[in-house]
C-alpha cells in the first residue's frame, strides 16, 4: 500500500521539533534552515503551517530539470533527487508552489524530503500528530472524519 | 558544534562589541546559562553597583543544551543587580529566543553601559550590530517584535524584548519573547530600560553539531515517550499549569484577597476548564512535546476579539484569586496586559491585591487611587491598575516601585500587609500549611519564588521509599525525609535538592516542567548527563552535575552576601507566623509556621549547603567547589 505523509494545521503546535530532528538525522546538526521541514507561522493570530515538499503527481520541480535528475519513485510514493545528475541549477526551488525544495547552503546543493526512506524521522517526533504517514486510500476518510468531527456535534444537537 | 558557541561582550556606552571563546575549563565548572551567568554577574559587577546604573552588566544567555535534543531545550536566562530587591537578578523564559541566538552564533551575551539614545542589538550569524530603536521606543511587546521582523525583512527573527513598562524603568518589569514567553522575575525588563536598550534580535543559520546525532536521537524520543506517558505530562498536554488551581484551591493553599483567605469559594469560572470556551489550540516552545500554553482569543468585555496566549496558574492567582475575582475575561485580559506592557504578572498582581487590602483598612484612601474604587472583587479596578503600573500614572507609579519602597511611599505599616521576601512578592501560594515549600520561598536566591527550589512533590504523601530514591542520588543523604508534608523534619534536603536540580535545568536550558518538579517521574541528575553527552560530548557525571549546580547556587549566595544580605533576610512575613490559615481541608486549616521550628530549619539548611550560622559559606566549602579565589576574571 502506497503512503503519503499528510499535515493536519490544526494539531500543529509550532514547536518546531520536526525541523530539528530533521536537520539532525539528515546533516547531524540542528540546524533548521538545512532542514527538509519547517513550521511558518503567523504570532499574530497564531496560526502555524508545516511545510514540506508534497511529493506532486506532476512536480514542478521534476518538469523543470533540464538533466532530468528529479524522478518520481513508485514504490515509496515519492519524488527524489539523484545528485550525480544534478548541476545546482536550482531551477526546482525556483519552480516549486511550496517551498519544498530548498538549498542547504552548506552543502551546496538542493534538498528535499526524502520520507527517511519510508520512516519519517519528523513523524515519529510529532507526540500531537501534527504529521502523519499514512495509507493513500484511508487519507481523505481520515480527513473526512477529522473534519466530521467539528461539526457532529451541532448536527446531533439541532438536527437529531 | 554545542561546546563552541561565544560570548560577546557589549559596551552600549561606547558601541564596542568584543566577543571571544569559552574556555572548556569554564564549561566543566560552570556548564552554561544561569550558572555561567552567576559567575559573570559575580565577575563583571563591583559591590554596591546601582541596579538601573550604567555599571550594571545584563547577561544575555542559553544554556548549553538549547536548540539541542534536550527535552524542551528552549530556554533563554537573563541576570543582572535586581532593580526590585538589591539581590540577585535572575530570569528564566523558554520560546525560540535562546535556540536562534545559539543559531547566530552566541551562548552569553555581557550588556554593560548606557546608550545615548533608544537601541537594539542586531545579531546575526556571528555578527552584532547596534541599531537605532528611537522608532520602537513606547511601542507594546508585541509591535515591537513585529516591527523589528518587518525592518530588517526576515519573518524568522526572534526578539527579546521590553515593552513600555521596562523603558519606564517598572522596578519588576520583565523581558519577553513571542507572544506568550517571559523572563519575567527580579526586574531585568528595567535594567534594559536603563541602557535604554529596547530588545535583542536574533537570528542564525549556523549548525549546534550534535555529538553523537544518532544516540540522542533516539535518547530524546525515548524521553519524550516517557513524559508524555505520564499523567502529569497528559495533564499539562491539556490544559497547562492552570490545572493547578483546581486542587490547590479545593485544598486551601492558595492566596486569597492578598493574604486573608487560602480558599475562594464559587472560583469555577477560574478553573482551566473554561479555556475550552476560548481556544484554538495549544502552543509549544522550541522542542517540547507538553506544549502547555493556550492561543486564545477573549470572547467578552472591553478586550473582545484580542488574540492573546497562555495564561499560566501565576496569573489566575494574580488577576483571579488574590483579587478575589473570579471572572475568566479578567484573568485572560489581564494576562494580555501586562505581557504588551512587559510587567512580570505575578508581581503585577500581589502588588495591587496588597493595594486593595490597604484600601479595605483606610491606609490607602479615594484619594491616593484618584477615586478608583480598589474593592476586592472589582474586576475593573485590576485591568486598571494594570494600566496605571505600566504607565507608572498615579498610585500606579507607587506600587511600579515594588513592595519595599512602595511601602515605605506608603508607610503606616503597610509592609507588614505585603506578602515578600527580599523585596520580590510571592506566588499565590498559601505556604502556611507547608513548611518545606515555606523554607523555599524564605531562603531562595532571588527572593520569594517558586521556581527556585520548591519541593512540589512533598504535597503528594509519596512513600519514604520513594523520596530516598529521589532525594538520596547523586550525593550521599541518609537524614530523615518525611512523606507528611505538614512535617518540619527531613525537608530542609529536599530544598537544597530542588535547587541544586532547577539550577542544573537551568544551566543545561532545558525546562523545568520535564523535570521532577510537579511530578516525581521526571529527569533529574541522571538523565541531564545522558542528555549532555549525547548531545555534546561534554563526560559529566550525575554528582558532577549536582557540584556545578552547587558552585553556581553558592557563587549567588556570595553575590548576595556582597550586596549584603543577611541571615534575616532567609525569612518570611510575619503573617506566616502569626496569623493561622482560616479555612480548607483539614491539612490546610488553622496553620501558621512555628519560629522555632522554622529556625531550626534554616540551620540545617545552612549546614546541607556547608554555610555558617549566619548563611555565609564557609571557607572549606569554597575551597571544596573552587570558588575561594572569586572573583577570578577567567572570562
Amino acid at each position: 500500500m502506497q503512503k503519503l505523509l499528510i499535515v493536519d494545521h490544526e494539531k500543529c503546535t509550532g514547536c518546531r521539533l520536526c525541523e530539528m530532528v530533521c536537520s539532525v538525522k539528515k546533516t547531524g546538526v540542528s540546524n533548521p534552515s538545512r532542514a527538509r521541514i519547517n513550521i511558518i507561522k503567523w504570532e499574530a493570530d497564531g496560526f502555524y503551517l508545516p511545510m514540506l515538499c508534497q511529493h506532486c503527481q506532476t512536480a514542478a520541480c521534476m518538469t523543470v530539470c533540464p538533466k532530468d535528475a528529479i524522478s518520481r519513485e513508485t514504490d515509496l510514493n515519492r519524488v527524489v533527487v539523484d545528485y550525480d545528475k544534478c548541476i545546482g541549477c536550482f531551477m526546482c526551488v525556483a519552480a516549486c508552489p511550496f517551498g519544498g525544495m530548498g538549498i542547504d547552503a552548506t552543502e551546496e546543493k538542493v534538498m528535499k524530503c526524502d520520507l527517511c526512506d519510508g520512516e519519517p524521522t519528523c513523524v515519529s517526533f510529532c507526540d500531537p500528530k501534527a504529521i502523519e504517514y499514512i495509507d493513500v486510500s484511508a487519507a481523505a476518510l481520515k480527513k473526512k472524519r477529522s473534519a466530521g468531527e467539528h461539526f457532529s456535534e451541532l448536527m446531533r444537537k439541532f438536527v437529531g | 558544534m554545542a561546546l563552541h558557541r561565544k560570548i560577546a561582550y557589549i559596551n552600549l556606552t561606547t558601541g564596542e562589541v568584543e566577543t571571544k571563546p569559552i574556555p572548556m575549563e569554564i564549561r566543566r565548572k560552570y556548564i552554561g546559562g544561569r550558572g555561567l551567568d552567576m559567575y559573570l554577574l559575580y565577575n563583571h559587577t563591583d559591590a554596591g553597583v546601582d541596579p538601573l546604573g550604567p555599571d550594571n552588566a545584563a547577561m544575555i544567555s542559553a544554556g548549553v543544551l538549547t536548540g539541542t535534543l534536550a527535552s524542551a531545550s528552549s530556554r533563554t536566562h537573563v541576570a543582572a543587580k535586581s532593580p526590585l530587591t538589591g539581590y540577585l537578578g535572575s530570569t528564566n523564559m523558554g520560546g525560540f529566543f535562546g535556540p536562534e541566538l545559539r543559531w547566530a552564533g552566541f551562548d552569553h551575551l555581557v550588556v554593560r553601559g548606557k546608550a545615548k539614545t533608544p537601541v537594539y542589538l542586531w545579531i546575526h550569524n556571528g555578527e552584532i550590530e547596534i541599531r537605532d530603536a528611537s522608532h520602537l521606543w513606547g511601542e507594546g511587546a508585541f509591535e515591537t517584535q513585529d516591527l523589528i521582523r518587518k525592518e530588517l525583512e526576515d519573518e524568522e527573527i526572534q526578539s527579546l524584548v521590553i515593552g513600555p513598562a521596562g523603558e519606564k524603568r517598572v522596578r519588576f518589569a520583565n523581558v519577553r519573547t513571542s507572544h506568550k514567553d517571559a523572563g519575567g522575575r527580579t526586574g531585568m525588563g528595567a535594567v534594559l530600560g536603563s541602557k535604554n536598550l529596547k530588545a535583542v534580535a536574533v537570528r542564525g543559520t549556523m549548525d549546534i553539531t550534535i555529538r553523537h546525532p544518532e544516540e540522542a536521537l533516539k535518547y530524546n524520543k525515548e524521553i519524550i515517550d516517557k513524559i508524555t506517558s505520564t499523567k502529569f505530562g497528559q495533564i499539562m498536554q491539556r490544559w497547562g499549569t492552570m490545572f493547578i488551581y483546581g486542587v490547590t484551591n479545593s485544598t486551601g493553599l492558595v492566596r486569597v484577597k492578598n493574604f486573608q483567605q487560602n480558599q475562594l469559594p464559587d472560583s469555577e469560572n477560574l478553573e482551566c476548564e473554561n479555556l475550552d470556551d476560548v481556544t484554538i489550540g495549544t502552543a509549544g516552545c522550541f522542542g517540547c512535546q507538553l506544549h502547555c500554553r493556550h492561543r486564545y482569543v477573549i470572547k467578552e468585555g472591553p478586550y473582545a476579539g484580542t488574540y492573546a496566549e497562555g495564561p499560566e496558574y501565576t496569573t489566575q492567582g494574580a488577576f483571579g484569586a488574590e483579587q478575589g475575582c473570579t471572572d475568566f475575561n479578567t484573568v485572560l485580559a489581564g494576562n494580555h496586559l501586562v505581557n504588551d506592557y512587559g510587567l512580570d504578572t505575578l508581581e503585577t498582581g500581589s502588588m495591587i491585591a496588597w493595594a486593595m487590602e490597604l484600601y479595605e483598612k483606610g491606609i490607602l484612601t479615594d484619594e491616593d487611587t484618584d477615586g478608583l474604587q480598589l474593592n476586592f472583587g472589582n474586576d475593573e479596578a485590576v485591568l486598571e491598575m494594570i494600566h496605571r503600573i505600566g504607565k507608572r500614572q498615579g498610585l500606579g507609579d507607587i506600587l511600579a516601585e515594588g513592595p519595599l519602597r512602595a511601602s515605605e511611599r506608603i508607610g503606616r505599616d503597610s509592609l507588614k500587609y505585603n506578602i515578600q521576601v527580599k523585596g520580590m512578592s510571592n506566588l499565590h501560594s498559601d505556604e502556611r500549611p507547608t513548611p518545606s515549600l515555606a523554607l523555599g520561598i524564605a531562603t531562595s536566591s532571588r527572593g520569594s519564588d517558586h521556581l527556585r527550589s520548591r519541593p512540589a512533590i512533598d504535597l503528594y504523601h509519596l512513600p519514604e521509599e520513594a523520596l530516598r530514591k529521589i532525594f538520596g542520588h547523586p550525593t550521599p543523604y541518609d537524614g530523615p525525609l518525611s512523606s507528611d508534608f505538614s512535617d518540619y523534619e527531613g525537608k530542609p534536603r529536599m530544598v537544597q535538592w530542588q535547587e541544586m536540580c532547577y539550577e542544573a535545568v537551568d544551566c543545561l536550558g532545558v525546562c523545568k516542567f520535564h523535570s521532577v518538579f510537579l511530578s516525581p517521574n521526571l529527569l533529574s541528575f541522571d538523565e541531564f548527563s545522558k542528555l549532555l553527552y549525547h548531545n555534546t560530548g561534554l563526560e559529566l557525571s550525575p554528582a558532577d552535575i549536582w557540584e556545578v549546580a552547587d558552585r553556581a547556587y553558592n557563587i549567588e549566595r556570595l553575590f548576595n552576601i556582597r550586596e549584603g544580605l543577611t541571615r534575616q533576610d532567609d525569612w518570611l512575613p510575619d503573617r506566616y507566623f502569626d496569623e493561622p490559615t482560616p479555612i480548607g481541608l483539614d491539612v490546610a486549616r488553622g496553620k501558621s509556621i512555628d519560629r522555632d521550628k522554622f529556625t531550626k530549619m534554616i540551620d540545617e539548611y545552612y549546614q546541607l549547603h556547608g554555610w555558617d550560622e549566619k548563611g555565609v559559606p564557609k571557607p572549606e566549602t569554597l575551597k571544596k567547589l573552587g570558588l575561594d579565589k572569586e572573583p577570578s576574571h577567567m572570562l
